[in-house]
């Protein structure tokens, strides 16, 4: 064990000095103003929970080099030791190359898909009947909420910015992002994000069952597995937001030569929009949540109405954040759903331009929509006009990018395989998703359906049937890419179609026991919902069996799959135009971009070129080297 | 690279005819469903006359989105010998584009409007509207009846006399809840700390339930009580009734059952069965502790202690707050008796 070197052991050890850490300061702060008792273990418990991940990633040696440069001591700028992935051990340490982060995030978030779904499979169980079967109200609440947040903060959202990470700089034609460092920062404060949550059901009282909305009081008064979630959300925003910000200065700053932004694929806008949107939102939600901390551990009164505070600020300053959120959440499926419809239709995205304004003009029409969530909350009255009107606004946009979408198939030749499969499954169930996000933003409506199932239904059919499939659309279509291996085709297409088929079963029923009024987040209900109950709860364990379909054929074909080639979809998009999986630091030569990213159809178009006078268009032919095992220096 | 050469005929014709015929069945299925709980308010119909609109506009949408999806993959879907193929180079059409900006805004803009006038109906005051206080509390709720120069008439159960507009105000006395009667249509949350109103006027006699739809900790799903929507009359013999002081309704009858109102509540309080398991009484709910394993030994003092001071002494692994303070309000003084001298029976056993 090499405890002075960076690694799992002095991360170990590191985490046991920050419990340490809190215990010290605790007592010193309570001796020093006299408390009794001197020593008190959910003080304790919450200032570890800051603490000890913070030693932990100082320990795995996430904060070495800048440490080194700022005490003066030698360090060597030009270093790369720590890029590129060697082994498969290479994957569990501090990593600067983006390939490698990028599929460190993928994996671990869809490691978190697993936990999210097994969540939801327990509740289910529960739900198949009226009356308590398994899991008492505590616990079930506790599955809910752990479910929801660990969907969103540790799988969509990560995910995209896997993805991205991977993809993003080889399309423009950037070695590496701008801050290799801050990247592998940025995810390796994820897993403990995640692990907080998961751990949360061990704590005293059990995990935190307000919601993933977690509003006060409840959450105020809640027991001490809420601080798991209210301090975990910190950490997964604080990388949601380093990661952003990432994205941008490596989008403004790192374009290869040629590529204007009116010449960037969509994916690099959609990613270039969401970053936007992260880095004005999320300081909010992590607001909202040190709130709700100062509230429990020191005492404020943010949230106690008897002693001044304000119980509808919390949503007001939460969903400022979590409207946006649905879009960080969204906004990235909508690049890798340009990426697919344009290379498998073989033809230029339809109205290139305004499919990038549109992904602006939803940026900027989501910071202007929150209050809709609030509709019955009891805020002003007034309020709830305009954020009607903006919130069926926005579905103008969003509707200009669903109607290009399909302008880009028409007379185009469809290559139907799996991505394309779960590219245009999503256009259907997006555009359902969408129809049921413009009822309810008709306050008369929503008076009625808010807290029942069609709210339930309604994200899922946004997050499951818009942003899950376009995921599932994206790992598909760069797996090649990635990996260096194809993935069987035919598991894939079976696993478009039994999720596809199982998810409406699972969640359209859901709309109609909403609307008869069946409330959301209820381990029992009223024995009138029981026979669509029980159908949606056996629809959802086919939902989680087709999903090991896809977990059996991404472990396999990484494992043994055919070679991938360079550029198997013959996509103009520079990250096809150099081998599966990419060199070491991207690119050979620096490439030069003549044209658009999606010239597909015009007779010898070319989107970039590797030096002034060769051609692209000749990329490898022949199967790339294996992946890990054969770095080119 | 090269173009494909097929019979280009684009079959919108075709499309239309489908889709027209695919939107007539999917409205006319979409208004055959019954989506709402019986409606039993004035609030109830321009709301479900809503909805059926959003039905009729919604499904052509979906059904044009899925039409062309399935004409494309029909008949642009590659074919052997296509496989390097291109489709033709058509980068936009500024026109088409327009109006597909333009016609979305002008549904939308139309149906905000329509929504507004719905709501502005919904919300208006009425003449000689009844104020009704609503109390939220964990789990259950209180309805007050403010009465002229008296104490209001305070009750577990929400009485409602039918046409007669009522204004709710609604308040918290913990955390947040929200106040629903799905036949009513109408919900708001109660919020610690500031009031809340809405108004119905309900307009068909029957026994409607009341939801709370806000999440609020361990009980959530058990918040329930019943709103009874009665003749005028009716509700007015209730009104007095309730007036009466509270031995007034046990002395009339015989002594009250200890058993069945543990396992099934008064009409007033929430069962205790709701919460807490007893073989005896043939409850296994898991809300509160297993009084199988916490009552015997205890004394009929301290059965009557955890009763009317839930929180003074808590049971392991349980928190407080989670037993609603009130029973002993909510219990006549008879009926507490007789459940505590039911519970010591059971405990000495």
């Amino acid at each position: 064990m090499k405890l002075r070197a960076p690694g799992f052991p002095r991360a170990g050890l590191f985490t046991a000095l920050g419990v340490a850490f809190s215990y010290a300061l605790i007592l010193a702060v309570r001796g020093a103003y006299g408390y009794d008792p001197l020593l008190k273990g959910e003080a304790v418990l919450e200032l570890s929970l800051i603490a000890a991940p913070l030693f932990f990633l100082v320990g795995l040696g996430a904060f070495d080099y800048w440490f080194r440069w700022a005490s003066g001591a030698p360090t060597i700028p030009e270093e790369h030791s720590s890029h590129g992935a060697h082994s498969w051990r290479d994957y569990f340490k501090v990593n600067t190359d983006h390939k490698v982060i990028g599929i460190q995030y993928v994996v671990t978030s869809f490691f978190f898909l697993m936990v999210g779904g097994v969540l939801a499979m327990l509740m289910r169980a529960e739900l198949a009947q009226p009356g308590r079967q398994f899991v008492d109200a505590n616990t079930f609440n506790g599955l809910f909420s752990v479910h929801a947040s660990i969907l969103i903060f540790l799988f969509i959202i990560p995910v995209f910015a896997g993805l991205a990470n991977y993809v993003l700089p080889l399309m423009i034609g950037a070695p590496d992002m701008a801050f290799p460092r801050l990247n592998a920062l940025s995810f390796w404060m994820l897993p403990l994000a995640g692990l907080m949550m998961i751990l949360s059901f061990f704590a005293p009282g059990g995990s935190f069952a307000s919601g993933w909305t977690a509003y006060a009081p409840l959450s105020t008064t809640a027991p001490e597995g809420q601080v798991f979630f209210t301090i975990g959300v910190q950490f997964a925003g604080a990388s949601s937001i380093a990661t952003a910000l990432n994205f941008l200065v490596t989008i403004i700053t790192m374009r290869a030569p040629g590529m204007s932004f009116f010449r960037m694929p969509l994916l690099v806008w959609a990613n270039f929009s969401t970053s936007l949107l992260v880095v004005i939102a999320t300081p909010f939600v992590a607001a909202s949540q040190f709130f709700v901390l100062f509230d429990r551990a020191l005492g404020f009164n943010f949230f106690q109405s008897t002693n001044g505070g304000d119980v509808l600020m919390y949503q007001h300053v939460f969903w400022f954040y979590s409207h946006p959120a649905v879009y960080i959440m969204m906004l990235p499926g909508f690049g890798i759903i340009s990426e697919v419809l344009a290379v498998k239709s073989r033809k230029p995205i339809f109205g290139y331009r305004m499919m990038a304004f549109s992904l602006l003009a939803i940026v900027a029409l989501g910071f202007t929509v929150w209050a809709h969530h609030m509709f019955v909350s009891g805020m002003q009255d007034w309020i709830r006009i305009p954020m009607m009107i903006t919130t069926a606004i926005i579905a103008v946009p969003t509707g200009i990018k669903i109607f290009s979408w399909l302008a880009t198939l028409w007379r185009g030749v469809l290559h139907l395989d799996t991505p394309m499969l779960f590219a245009l499954g999503f256009l259907s169930m997006f555009t359902l998703g969408g129809i049921s996000g413009v009822m309810l933003a008709m306050i008369p409506v929503t008076i009625h359906v808010s807290d029942t199932y069609f709210i339930v239904a309604h994200i899922h059919y946004v997050l499951f049937g818009g942003s899950l499939l376009t995921i599932f659309a994206g790992v598909y279509y760069w797996f090649p890419k990635m990996t260096g291996r194809m993935y069987d085709e035919k598991l894939g297409k079976l696993h478009f179609w039994t999720t596809f088929i199982f998810f409406n079963a699972t969640f359209a029923p859901m709309h109609l026991i909403g609307v008869q009024g069946m409330p959301r987040r209820v381990a029992d209900y009223a024995e009138q919902f029981g026979n669509w109950n029980l159908f949606i709860s056996i629809a959802s364990f086919f939902v989680g069996l087709s999903t090991l379909i896809f977990v059996y054929n991404m472990v396999s074909s990484w494992r043994g799959g055919p070679r991938a080639v360079a550029n198997p979809w013959r996509a103009l998009t520079l990250e096809w135009q150099v081998s599966s999986p990419p060199p070491i630091f991207n690119f050979d030569a620096v490439p030069t971009v003549v044209g658009g990213p999606y010239e597909y159809g015009v007779p010898g178009a070319v989107h970039g070129i590797f030096g002034p006078a060769r051609p692209a268009d000749v990329p490898t032919p022949a199967g790339a080297p294996a992946p890990a095992e054969s770095p080119k220096e | 690279m090269r173009e494909r050469k097929r019979d280009e005929r684009t079959p919108v014709l075709q499309m239309v005819f489908h889709g027209a015929i695919a939107s007539a069945i999917g409205i006319a299925v979409g208004l055959a469903i019954d989506w709402f709980p019986e409606g039993a308010s004035t609030q109830a119909g321009p709301i479900d006359t809503l909805w059926d609109v959003l039905i009729v506009v919604s499904v052509p949408i979906f059904v044009t989105v899925s039409i062309i999806v399935l004409f494309s993959v029909r008949n642009f879907g590659m074919r052997p010998g296509e496989e390097n193929l291109d489709g033709p180079p058509i980068h936009g059409n500024t026109r088409l584009e327009i109006v597909w900006t333009a016609i979305p805004a002008i549904i939308l803009v139309a149906l905000c409007t329509y929504a507004y006038v719905v709501l502005v109906d919904i919300e208006e005051a009425q003449a000689n509207e009844m104020r009704i206080n609503v109390v939220g509390q964990q789990f259950t709720w209180t309805f007050e009846y403010p009465q002229a120069g008296g104490k209001p008439v305070r009750s577990q159960q929400l009485y409602l006399p039918q046409d007669r507009p009522v204004r709710f105000y609604v308040k918290s006395l913990d955390v947040i809840h929200d106040f629903w009667v799905p036949a009513f249509r109408m919900k708001v949350d109660a919020v610690p700390g500031i009031e809340t109103r809405y108004r119905v006027t309900p307009d068909r006699r029957g026994t409607y339930p009341v939801v709370c739809a806000e999440l609020c900790g361990l009980g959530h799903a058990f918040m329930r009580v019943n709103a009874h929507v009665v003749s005028p009359q009716a509700f007015k013999s209730w009104l007095t009734k309730q007036k009466q002081p509270a031995q007034g309704a046990s002395a009339e009858g015989e002594a009250p059952d200890g058993k069945a109102l543990f396992a099934e509540g008064n009409g007033d309080a929430t069962a205790c069965g709701a919460c807490h398991t007893l073989a005896d009484a043939g409850t296994n709910a898991s809300i509160g502790p297993d009084l199988d394993e916490a009552l015997p030994g205890q004394d009929a003092a301290a059965i009557k202690a955890s009763i009317v001071k839930p929180n003074a002494e808590l049971s392991d692994g349980f928190q407080a707050g989670v037993m609603p303070p009130n029973y002993g309000d909510t219990l006549s003084p008879e009926e507490l008796d007789a459940l505590v001298e039911y519970l010591g029976e059971v405990a000495g056993k």
